[in-house]
């Protein structure tokens, strides 16, 4: 296949950045988004002539990218307008170009959000989602001293629904996604699997109210239920949980 | 005389670890506060660690590569974690998952490593239960297991095929409650390029800060590495594209001695290599062995038309099929161990059986257990495999059997610890993957997650204190020793050195050379005269690659290219280790497989006179030829007989 790519090249957080074209050759479609990238990475590098005196623009794109499996989370762009591109229920590193046809534009871009500052390219910093995790999203309790783990039995409706939402793997497509860049999903994520389960429930109301003043504090918009983030969520994690991480969160706000 | 004392306790086996625990040296709380410790890597054995030892009160610095410490590649493993619970009545105990981590380690493991590893681990799974890990339950809402290679019965916990995902989560969760309690420091996005020693203990390291080049010295008491394997020196293996060896392999050039080097893991259920463009494999979990039977065809006309896709390999009739691992081992059938499977698998493709284009490929077929339990069963046991392997293929399991190859998958040898997980270094500790001491030769499906766990939640917060009931008088460290500045100004130089080459080579392209040297000459078969030779091709490689590498950029930014050329750097000299391990190992176990030594029949052949010892070798300088140290393996419980999984 032989595609233009229109990529979003920015030097640092502080510079100005824009949108470079570039041609690339060849392309296997059973090849991923990513390795397709890999490919146009090394043409620039092997093209460049002097490696210290660069235009942005001539030197590989850097993006976030680890496992290459899906699942940990690492890697997430804007392809066509898409959030890990025009796939359900994967991550960029798991779009492979069989998607595409050939002589495509294809538009990529990284994560948008006020709190998610981008580093550099395709490269976004998300910790944002660590001190959201930071505020409440655990159990209290330290290693060792703790019961059987068959003491408390768990119906196995409970313990499969915590187990959808426990499947985020934090990617933040349904921040980039959501128009209002809204975390909620994330965080509804964490509060619903642990208020699923008997070990997260003695801390519930208190978890709550402290993730979401965080996500707040962070930046994140609001939640207006357009359900975006549901549809580009790469593990299918489903708005339900945002529903009852509100019902959660209505409680412990009346009862405290 | 070797100089390794691997200081096991006295007594008897089921006894050691109970009496060392009552024994030990402790910290009491007040010193504990004015002790650092630095933890490397944030996966199941780093996160664990940290989030223990700062519950304990130390004060934790934390550094991971990635940009969140919950993306640690202990977050792809799928299958499973074990432990001797014997919740499913079927004869499970601690000496039986001893035993049989053991045998399936190929008896060259340290008995009172894995029998402490077979005691706690069923303290580990009360503890995920407690952090709210959703492990798969049954009906009446008790915790479900399943089986896996090497075992006769179900000692394996899981979460769907994302185990070691939700096992990550509960640390990564432990470890953000200490951030947030100020007794963990975060640092992501750092690499970590050397170690730093003050009169002969570990004191600190040198980071670079990926985010802005800066080049940081970080101090502390004692430094932990739990910094997972090697297996990208194949280039293609199921690791994630970051991991790499050179935290463990800077510690080596300090003074830590690497053991046992060679030996590695192929698994044999991984979507196969097709294209030169491929930068990772990926794996398809073990538990698919349950339910999936793995043949070819018995007919070479068969193979042929399937390769061309004339022939739907559903049309071929079982009385064509060859389940060869049925066939060859009846006793454990689709479950031997891994390195079994892999090396039978490679047996039928190198016979010319192989199913796919290439002819490296053989069916894992879920047919008949969808039959037997129903569609929806198995989508809920394997549905996150499946929707992968459809991603990947184009193919949909459901209705035409998967295809799959071996693929090097994890590293068995690793810095060489004694049992309190303590290195050759003073100070330093090496935790999870990246220490050797557990699982022998061949590491059995589900235990990695144990392992890692078991090091850092249970093991390493009791061993710490015997060394830092030392440290309670020693000062904190500053960074402006001179120790830290001359560590500091060696990772600047390297780091100049690389971008002064000025080459006409990718990073890349030499990661590909080497991965491709390493799997020709010491990948799933070894023998002595392709070891030689591939030791001449990774020296010619070394030279090649410090004389043409091109790296783009600068070193102040963000620079990918830089990184990776830090890491190729260490993997190049990691694999002439590696193959001069498997040259001196003149004897087939577990992962490594010397064809000088194998049986008529083809299976692995063990010399126990010759080899039951660990291969610790010790750096001796840049041209210099490393010491090979052996730490004799007594085996006081269990006898030393041929692996049959006949």
């Amino acid at each position: 296949m032989d595609l233009t790519l229109k990529i979003w090249r920015q030097k640092d957080s502080k510079s100005k950045g824009k949108f470079e074209t570039y041609q690339v050759t060849g392309i296997s479609p059973d090849c991923s988004f990513l390795e397709m990238l890999d490919q146009l990475n090394e043409k620039l590098i092997s093209e460049q002539k002097d490696p210290v005196a660069f235009a942005r623009g001539d030197c590989g794109v850097s993006f976030d990218h680890d496992c290459r499996e899906g699942i940990c989370g690492m890697c997430g762009m804007f392809i066509n307008g898409r959030a890990h591109g025009a796939d359900t229920g994967i991550t960029t590193c798991q779009l492979h170009m069989r998607r595409f046809k050939d002589k495509d534009t294809i538009v990529v871009e990284p994560w948008r959000a006020k709190p998610f500052p981008i580093i550099k390219d395709l490269v976004v910093d998300r910790s944002a989602f660590d001190q959201i995790i930071q505020a409440g999203g655990y159990v209290n309790v330290n290693t060792g001293g703790v019961p059987d783990a068959n003491c408390i039995p768990i119906p196995k409706p409970n313990a499969d629904e915590a187990m959808d939402a426990a499947a985020c793997i934090g990617c933040g497509a349904c921040v980039a996604t959501c128009k209002n860049a809204s975390a909620m999903l994330f965080v509804a994520a964490k509060v619903s699997q642990l208020a699923l389960l008997p070990q997260g429930k003695v801390e519930a109301k208190e978890r709550v109210q402290k993730m979401v003043a965080k996500m707040d504090e962070l930046g994140f918009g609001s939640c207006t239920n357009t359900g975006a983030c549901e549809v580009e969520c790469p593990k299918s994690v489903s708005i339900s949980h945002i529903a009852r991480m509100n019902r959660e969160y209505l409680c412990a706000k009346l009862s405290s | 005389m070797s100089t390794l004392n691997s200081k096991i306790p006295e007594g008897p086996l089921p006894q050691k670890w109970s009496d060392y625990r009552a024994k030990c040296r402790l910290v009491n709380p007040a010193n504990k506060r004015k002790i650092d410790i630095i933890v490397v890597g944030t996966g199941l054995a780093g996160a664990s660690a940290a989030a223990s030892l700062a519950e304990l009160g130390y004060n934790v610095k934390a550094f991971c590569y990635q940009d969140s410490p919950r993306r640690a590649h202990s977050i792809a493993a799928q299958g499973g974690i074990n432990a001797a619970k014997n919740y499913q009545n079927d004869g499970d105990s601690v000496y039986r998952l001893f035993y049989d981590t053991i045998k399936g380690g190929d008896y060259r493991a340290r008995e009172a490593n894995v029998y402490r590893l077979a005691e706690v681990s069923n303290s580990i799974i009360d503890q995920c239960v407690a952090q709210g890990v959703p492990f798969a339950r049954d009906y009446g809402g008790l915790l479900d297991n399943r089986s896996f290679g090497g075992a006769q019965v179900s000692r394996t916990f899981y979460a769907r095929g994302q185990t070691g995902q939700q096992l990550l989560l509960g640390a990564y969760s432990a470890l953000s409650r200490q951030v947030k309690k100020g007794n963990v420091k975060l640092y992501n996005r750092r690499d970590m390029l050397d170690m730093v020693l003050v009169e002969g203990k570990a004191r600190g390291i040198i980071v670079r800060n990926l985010t802005n080049g800066e080049i940081e010295k970080h101090s502390a008491h004692a430094v932990v590495l739990a910094t997972g394997g090697y297996g990208n020196v194949f280039y293609l293996s199921t690791n994630a594209m970051g991991s790499n060896v050179s935290p463990t392999w800077q510690a080596y050039k300090k003074g830590a001695f690497f053991a046992n080097p060679c030996y590695t893991q192929i698994h044999p259920t991984c979507i196969p290599v097709h294209g030169k463009f491929q930068s990772k494999l990926t794996l398809m979990s073990e538990s698919l062995r349950n339910d999936g039977k793995i043949w070819v065809p018995k007919k070479k006309e068969d193979v042929e038309k399937v390769r061309k896709h004339e022939l739907h390999p559903n049309d071929i009739k079982d009385e064509d099929r060859d389940y060869f691992l049925e066939r060859r081992y009846p006793a454990f059938g689709n479950l031997v161990p891994r390195d079994v499977a892999s090396r039978a698998a490679k047996e039928r493709c190198d016979a010319g059986f192989g199913v796919n284009s290439e002819g490296l490929a053989v069916f894992l077929c879920l047919k008949d257990a969808i039959n037997r339990l129903g569609k929806d069963v198995i989508e809920e046991r394997y549905g996150n495999l499946i929707q992968m392997y459809e991603k990947i293929v184009d193919q949909d399991p459901y209705t035409m059997p998967m295809m799959i190859y071996p693929a090097v998958h994890y590293t068995m040898g690793g810095t060489w610890v004694d049992y309190n997980l303590m290195t050759t270094i003073p100070g330093l500790y090496c935790l999870g993957e990246a220490n050797f001491s557990d699982h022998g030769a061949n590491r059995l499906g589900a235990s990695a997650l144990m392992q890692g766990l078991a090091d850092g939640y249970f093991v390493l917060p009791y061993t710490i204190s015997d060394f830092l009931a030392d440290e309670i008088h020693t000062k904190r460290f500053s960074t402006d020793l001179p120790e830290f500045e001359q560590a500091k100004k060696g990772v600047e130089d390297r780091i100049n050195k690389l971008f002064s080459i000025k080459g006409s080579q990718s990073v890349d392209s030499f990661h590909k050379k080497l991965g491709h040297i390493m799997w020709e000459h010491c990948g799933m078969g070894r023998n002595e005269a392709g070891l030689k030779e591939g030791i001449e091709l990774i020296k010619k490689l070394k030279e090649e690659f410090w004389r043409d590498v091109k790296i783009t950029e600068t070193s102040d930014v963000f620079n990918p290219e830089l990184e990776k050329a830090n890491r190729v750097a260490d993997f190049i000299e990691l694999g002439e280790l590696m193959m001069r391990d498997a040259l001196n190992r003149k004897e087939s176990c577990g992962g490594h497989f010397r064809e000088e030594s194998q049986t008529p029949d083809g299976e692995a052949m063990r010399n126990d006179n010759e080899f039951a010892y660990v291969a610790a070798w010790e750096y001796k300088g840049e041209n210099a030829e490393p010491v090979l140290h052996k730490e004799e393996l007594k085996f006081e419980e269990v006898k030393l007989v041929t692996r049959n999984y006949k």
